[in-house]
């Protein structure tokens, strides 16, 4: 769709644009062209008003030939033979008004004269239709400028967006669920143990709450997350979960979005250590090095259960999110080796100045 | 089925959380008339235990380790009245379509468990006072039933069978072919063959489609296992398997067969 072609608001000021420019032509035929201003203007204005219009073919050569993506001598050549076969049209224009005009007595004996002039209106037409493609050019750029803020703007909220979900999504009413039943054995069995666990749930889901407006927390915050997280599932699971962890001092005060790593480690128990009839060992390793942070979470499964649902909307989450904070500068890698299960993120180590 | 004039339930605990167990157990000892037979923490105890010990009742949790509750139930029948007891609710109308007793969440209180244990208890007096009645419509096969009652376009990615107490997890990409044979399917994996009570069409529909096939009116096979077709006798064929088996194919099999390597 022709930006000004296709829109009478745009193709008004357009034509008025080239007003100045046929005053223009009026006085190139009249001074240095020797018409008389009758006859210059008879032919500029109509002849100017014409070219306007060939001028907006401009727009099809400027987009099909896009500055980025383009040499220079290509760029010169494509858009020189364009000017010259659209001047050269315009000037076969000319004779034929030039011819038409003859006819009246006022402009008798127009034609000669005219026909002097037609290299300098050549000149002319090349010259007006590499304006036309430079303004086209320029016009290209804003409309391409507008397309990426918009774009920009829909990435941003779809970013937030997935955010929102991927935080809602966290708590999982089933772990609560069992955790609750955990707590009503304990009742009569062993109350203070039921207690023990309640301030547990309590604990983790105090940590949950207010996560969702925070845009990063310091690791440390998140690692005490998945610690008051395992305390729960270790009294359902009892020997069953082993934790190791291998972390870094230094990296306890890097920045990362909230509940990043929580979901990888109740993955591991749900789709992990639950299928294991002996259960299994979680492992955690936080590394700090060149400004990047690299965290590996892995745990043991059942290569027999069915691998449904293994890793699941979690995982995706936790891919997505990252892709939407770092773009490029953060990988997201999941690998199955024999009985161990391993997602493996690295990603830029943001200190407390530069988060948010 | 031998049941003493004073009625005396067996009731054998499935989950692989303690915890959980306790809980059922807590709630089982009120019951002079139960005694809990055996505690199991995964699918394959599970199987083992109620094959054994014919109990009467079976609380089941659906994720376990090894084997999850309906495949469980799959193989252990419903001699027993079995009551689902797990935190998921999405599992409900499954739990019914297999003839579950009824079904716990987690977490219950004793009024919902006393329910449920009422249920129970009168499901096994009507089946024990219509006993000799096997002789009406024969019921569906458990398998078939959990056939039935799977969750829609989603396919098996693993059958399970059992052979005695023993329990076997056949991979689908493993199985080359199955054979209807009376009752029963002959599921042929890596040369073995295992028996199991179920139809073939039960079977071919949880398989995907464009993995395995229905040849014959007794036989599916798994695509990739077939090295060639060849003709035998006038209008009929046989798929030779790579390993060397011959399987006859149907003539609708064969249009069925030509139709897939058409696309």
């Amino acid at each position: 769709m022709h930006p000004i072609l296709g829109q009478l608001r745009r193709l008004i000021p357009y034509l008025l644009g080239w007003l100045p420019l046929a005053g223009m032509l009026v006085y190139l035929l009249a001074v240095p062209g020797g018409l008389t201003w009758t006859e210059a203007f008879a032919l500029g204005v109509p002849l100017c008003l014409l070219y306007g219009f060939m001028c907006l073919s401009a727009w099809y050569s400027c987009r099909w030939t896009p500055l980025e993506r383009i040499g220079a001598l290509q760029l010169a050549l494509t858009h020189l033979l364009a000017a010259t076969v659209v001047s050269g049209f315009w000037i076969l224009s000319a004779k034929a008004l030039g011819h038409v005009l003859s006819d009246f007595s006022a402009f008798s004996g127009l034609e000669p004269r005219l026909s002097k002039n037609l290299p300098l209106l050549f000149g002319t037409g090349i010259l007006l239709y590499l304006l036309a493609v430079a303004f086209f050019y320029v016009l290209l750029a804003v409309q391409q400028s507008q397309e990426a803020k918009e774009r920009e703007m829909k990435a941003g909220v779809l970013a937030r967006d997935a955010e929102l979900k991927a935080l809602k999504a966290q708590v999982n009413p089933h772990f609560l669920f069992n955790s609750l039943n955990s707590i009503s054995a304990l009742t009569s069995s062993d109350p203070a143990k039921a207690r023990e666990m309640c301030v547990l749930l309590g604990d983790f889901l105090r940590r949950t709450l207010g996560l969702g407006e925070k845009v990063a927390i310091p690791l440390e915050e998140e690692l005490s997350l998945i610690r008051s997280f395992l305390a729960v599932e270790k009294v359902r699971f009892g020997a069953r979960i082993q934790m190791e962890e291998n972390i870094d001092e230094d990296a306890l005060d890097v920045f990362v979005p909230p509940l990043l790593l929580q979901p990888l480690v109740e993955n591991a128990v749900v789709h992990g250590i639950s299928n294991l009839v002996e259960g299994g060992s979680i492992k955690l390793e936080i590394h700090s090095h060149n400004g990047a942070l690299s965290i590996a979470v892995e745990n043991s499964f059942d290569p027999d259960s069915p691998p449904r649902r293994r890793g699941g909307v979690g995982l995706a989450n936790v891919r997505q999110r990252l892709a939407t904070r770092h773009g490029n500068l953060a990988s997201f890698e999941v690998k199955t080796e024999g009985d161990r299960y391993r997602v493996a993120i690295t990603m830029p180590a943001e200190r407390a100045e530069h988060a948010q | 089925m031998t049941q003493p004039p004073e009625k005396k339930f067996r009731a054998v605990i499935v989950d692989d959380e303690e915890l959980a167990r306790q809980v059922l157990r807590e709630f089982l000892t009120a019951h002079a008339e139960i005694e809990i037979a055996a505690e199991c923490a995964n699918g394959f105890e599970a199987v083992k235990s109620v094959t054994e010990l014919k109990p009467d009742l079976v609380f089941l949790d659906v994720q376990m380790p090894k084997l999850d509750g309906f495949e469980v139930l799959e193989l252990i029948g419903t001699s027993a009245a079995v009551v689902f007891v797990t935190a998921h609710d999405n599992y409900a109308i499954r739990a019914f379509e297999v003839h579950a007793v009824d079904y716990l969440l987690k977490p219950f209180g004793s009024d919902r468990f006393e329910a449920a244990l009422t249920r129970a208890k009168e499901r096994l007096g009507a089946a024990s006072s219509t006993l000799p009645s096997s002789s009406a419509r024969p019921a569906p096969s458990p398998s078939d039933l959990a056939a039935a009652a799977r969750p829609p376009a989603q396919y098996l990615d693993r059958i399970p069978v059992r052979d005695g107490t023993r329990v076997f997890i056949i991979p689908v990409s493993k199985l080359d072919y199955a054979e209807a044979q009376d009752d029963y399917l002959a599921l042929c994996s890596e040369g073995k063959k295992h028996l199991k009570q179920q139809t073939i069409s039960s079977l071919e529909s949880g398989l995907d489609p464009s993995r395995f096939l229905r040849i014959h009116r007794s036989y599916i096979v798994n695509l990739e296992r077939v090295a060639r077709i060849e003709p035998y006798g006038k209008d009929s064929h046989v798929a030779v398997l790579h390993n060397g088996t011959q399987l006859p194919v149907s003539r609708a099999g064969y249009a069925r067969l030509r139709e897939l390597l058409d696309r």
